[in-house]
């Protein structure tokens, strides 16, 4: 019985204590971010009062500025405006400047004054684009990338290997500009395979929904197929010449079980970390690729924002795209333990 | 036992193989022209006639004129080059040898792990016989020898840490070495391997069964190693210093282990080791490996007691006792192993033998001395007359010893 228990309590414990890092985590980076747009303006050199005055409409009167900076509580010290942000988070806020009023809801992430709208809908709405091209891109990835890495391991030095590893280093090079434009000529103008369209949703019509991202997803799994491709050979190589493997194939074992089985399985930790930081960034926006292909999504957003100096926008984008990765990570280091049994004991 | 690499002719088909490569082509004629002036030079080999050299051998494991070599950057590494050797059921032969003088490679060769991937059969040249109770195995299909291995053949290896996967329970790995021979179903075959562990003296098996590798002590472990190995009754128990990553104390234990597990399978056994203290106990019969080759062999007790090559000699007197102190090593071999590339030609240990001109005519250093009997099963490959090696034997090496 002792020894059930043994083995049992670390693994929850172990997540536990993984979960309340996460948050913790979280809180630091939310605190920094925050802590850098609060400083980003001062840097610039603008006061609060020009900062007040991009909140109001064109000729705003003093009385108007110090009404929304007592209102935003821009003289307030950092803290306080970070504490007021995380409240604001649970409890919503009430804006009042001017003649206008506006009340930003639960989960208020910020309200940008220049466009009149909340930050969390908006990321919301544009969410299950971002997600839909993250996803779709990283299953292609993770199916071409490692796969191609464990035939190259298998045969190196053989015409697929040399072949792949090359294709693999120009994927790694080309930029998304560029491999986006090229199939965006060939596959949309060229031969009109895949019509360009506005996302379709994928309850809406999953076949509509494939049809538009396919593209997409090629583009971006191309870089990172590459990356993985060249990560898990590397990996395979290195976990092929280990004891274990030796010990594996001295049962009789038949070799794609002794790859598979005891090659792979161990190859996989370091794919699977880089993996959560890939994806984690991802979810924050794949700013290029929605660029190439028009694709409304977070990272469209970020750029939008980005341009337009709209900065509870821009922090929204970084909060969320900070909260993917804590949470990627999270989830990779729960994926951890299940696959190594010494990182539950550690 | 028998040994004449001189005679052996090489099965046709093999040849044609190793001749593929153009290096290999140009590495066997200049092996043919040694040969031949062996040949020329008249072998005095007082040996028993090769047996044919052709047909399946009447011992349980025969290797005959054993290569493995690797195609390297630098060169080709001779690992193993022209090993003969012989061993019956029940009997158990100690492989010593100072680092790199192939005896890993030799177990290897013999388990055939040197051609078990694609990969490593495009970096292994071999070639000779192994015959395992009438297969040969040099010769065969890669995927037959892996039937065989795990069933017929097992092997302990020297680091039971690395030499187990991390990521599965100790018991996973047994059932998994259970069932790649034996069609049964998982639970079946837990059973058997918590039976393993038990007998190979694990305590509370069947909780010890779910554990990890680095939740076992490093005597334990090999232990699991063991119970893994012999988990299908193996005839062939090879094991690769199987203690020296261990401590004194679980050494002897593991040895014990060994012993009494052979003496209840009735397996043939082959335990290598630098340690020599480690046979003494354990072999029949020894044999001593320098540069890839065999310069010594035959029943261990006369070997011990009447060694015949001053590399033994050398061994035996780098032997620490545990009557003395452990740093009172008398004879120790001095100079470093030879280059596995460019062996040192006629015999390979002359830039360290102490001995190296007492044979006339500088033939130490010109020609390779073979094999040759010394009495019954006891063979020693040196220049040296039989009269002046035993003469410096009992007068200069066995009163310091
Ligand atoms: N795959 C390989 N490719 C090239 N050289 C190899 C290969 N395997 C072994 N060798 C070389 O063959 C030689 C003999 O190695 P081997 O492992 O058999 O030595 P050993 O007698 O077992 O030594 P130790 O006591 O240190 O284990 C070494 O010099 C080694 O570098
Ligand atoms: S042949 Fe010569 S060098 Fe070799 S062991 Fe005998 S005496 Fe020494
Ligand atoms: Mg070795």
């Amino acid at each position: 019985m002792a020894r059930g228990h043994r083995r049992r309590i670390p693994v929850f414990s172990y997540i536990i204590r993984r979960l309340i890092s996460a948050v913790i985590l979280l809180l630091i980076v939310s605190a920094v971010t925050f802590g850098i747009f609060f400083l980003l303006p001062k840097l610039a050199g603008q006061t609060t009062d020009q900062l007040a005055q991009q909140y109001i409409g064109k000729a705003p009167t003093p009385a108007d500025i110090a009404a929304v900076k007592k209102n935003l509580g821009l003289d307030k010290p950092v803290y306080e405006q970070y504490w007021d942000f995380l409240k604001g988070i649970f409890v919503g806020v009430d804006y009042k400047f001017g003649p206008e009023a506006a009340r930003c809801n639960v989960p208020c992430f910020g309200y940008s004054f220049k466009t009149h709208i909340e930050v969390w809908p908006e990321i919301q709405s544009r969410l299950p684009v971002t997600m839909s091209l993250a996803f779709g891109a990283a299953v292609v990835w993770l199916v071409s990338g490692i796969s191609t890495g464990v035939i190259s391991a298998l045969r190196p030095g053989s015409i697929f290997d040399r072949l792949s590893m090359g294709v693999a280093l120009a994927g790694v090079s080309l930029p998304m500009f560029f491999t986006g434009a090229l199939a965006l000529a060939l596959f949309t103008y060229q031969w009109p395979i895949f019509e360009r369209s506005d996302y379709i949703p994928l309850f809406e019509n999953p076949f509509l929904w494939a049809r538009t991202l396919v593209l997409p997803w090629v583009t971006l799994a191309f870089l990172y197929s590459a990356l993985y491709a060249r990560l898990t050979r590397a990996g395979m190589m290195e976990t092929l010449g280990e004891d274990y493997i030796r010990t594996a194939r001295a049962k009789g074992l038949h070799e794609r079980k002794v790859v598979v089985r005891h090659g792979l399985r161990a190859a996989l930790t370091p794919i699977i970390t880089v993996f959560g930081m890939d994806l984690g960034l991802l979810l924050g926006g794949a700013l290029i690729t929605e660029q190439v292909f028009s694709l409304q999504g977070v990272g469209a957003f970020a750029v939008q924002a980005i341009t337009d100096n709209d900065l509870p926008k821009v922090l929204g984008v970084t909060l969320l795209a900070a909260f993917f990765i804590v949470l990627c990570n999270l989830v990779v280091d729960v994926l951890y333990a299940a696959v190594d049994p010494r990182v539950r004991l550690s | 036992m028998t040994d004449s690499s001189e005679n052996q002719t090489e099965p046709a088909a093999k040849a044609g193989k190793a001749a593929k490569a153009g290096k290999a082509d140009k590495a066997a004629k200049a092996e043919k022209a040694v040969k031949a002036e062996k040949a020329a030079k008249g072998s005095e080999a007082a040996q028993p006639a090769a047996a044919g050299a052709a047909g399946p051998p009447t011992a349980f494991l025969e290797v005959r004129d054993l290569k493995v070599h690797f195609p390297t950057d630098d060169g080709i590494v001779k690992s193993v080059d022209g090993l003969t050797f012989s061993l019956e059921k029940g009997k158990t032969l100690g492989v010593v040898g100072e680092s790199g003088s192939g005896k890993s490679v030799t177990s290897l060769a013999v388990m055939g792990l040197h051609r078990a991937s694609r990969q490593q059969r495009s970096k292994v040249r071999m070639s000779g016989e192994i015959w395992l109770d009438g297969k040969e195995l040099v010769g065969a299909d890669p995927d037959e020898v892996r039937r065989l291995r795990g069933r017929e053949m097992a092997m302990i290896f020297q680091d039971p840490l690395s030499a187990l996967h991390p990521f599965y329970t100790v018991g996973q790995q047994i059932v998994e070495a259970y069932r790649v021979h034996h069609d049964v179903d998982k639970k079946t075959a837990r059973k058997r391997a918590v039976e393993m562990l038990d007998r190979v003296g694990i305590p509370q098996p069947d909780k010890r069964v779910d554990d990890h590798p680095h939740q076992f002590s490093g005597g334990m472990r090999q232990r699991a190693m063991i119970a893994m190995a012999l988990v299908n009754n193996p005839e062939l128990l090879i094991a690769d210093e199987p203690t020296t990553a261990l401590d004194v104390t679980v050494q002897a234990q593991i040895l014990d282990l060994i012993r009494d597990l052979q003496k209840e399978f009735g397996s043939a056994v082959i335990i290598i080791t630098h340690d020599l203290g480690v046979v003494a106990e354990l072999a029949d019969d020894l044999l001593v490996m320098y540069g890839g080759r065999c310069i010594e062999r035959g029943p261990a007790a006369e070997v011990f007691s009447a060694p015949q090559h001053p590399y033994t000699w050398g061994l035996l007197g780098s032997m620490p006792r545990i009557d003395r102190d452990q740093t009172d090593r008398l004879i120790p071999v001095k100079g470093s192993p030879p280059s596995l590339i460019n062996v040192p030609s006629g015999c390979a240990f002359n830039p360290r033998c102490p001995y190296a001109d007492v044979p006339k005519d500088d033939v130490t250093r010109t020609v390779r001395p073979e094999l040759r009997q010394v009495a019954g099963g006891h063979f020693s490959a040196c220049h040296m007359t039989q009269e002046e090696r035993e003469r410096i034997w009992t007068e200069e090496i066995a009163p310091r010893l």
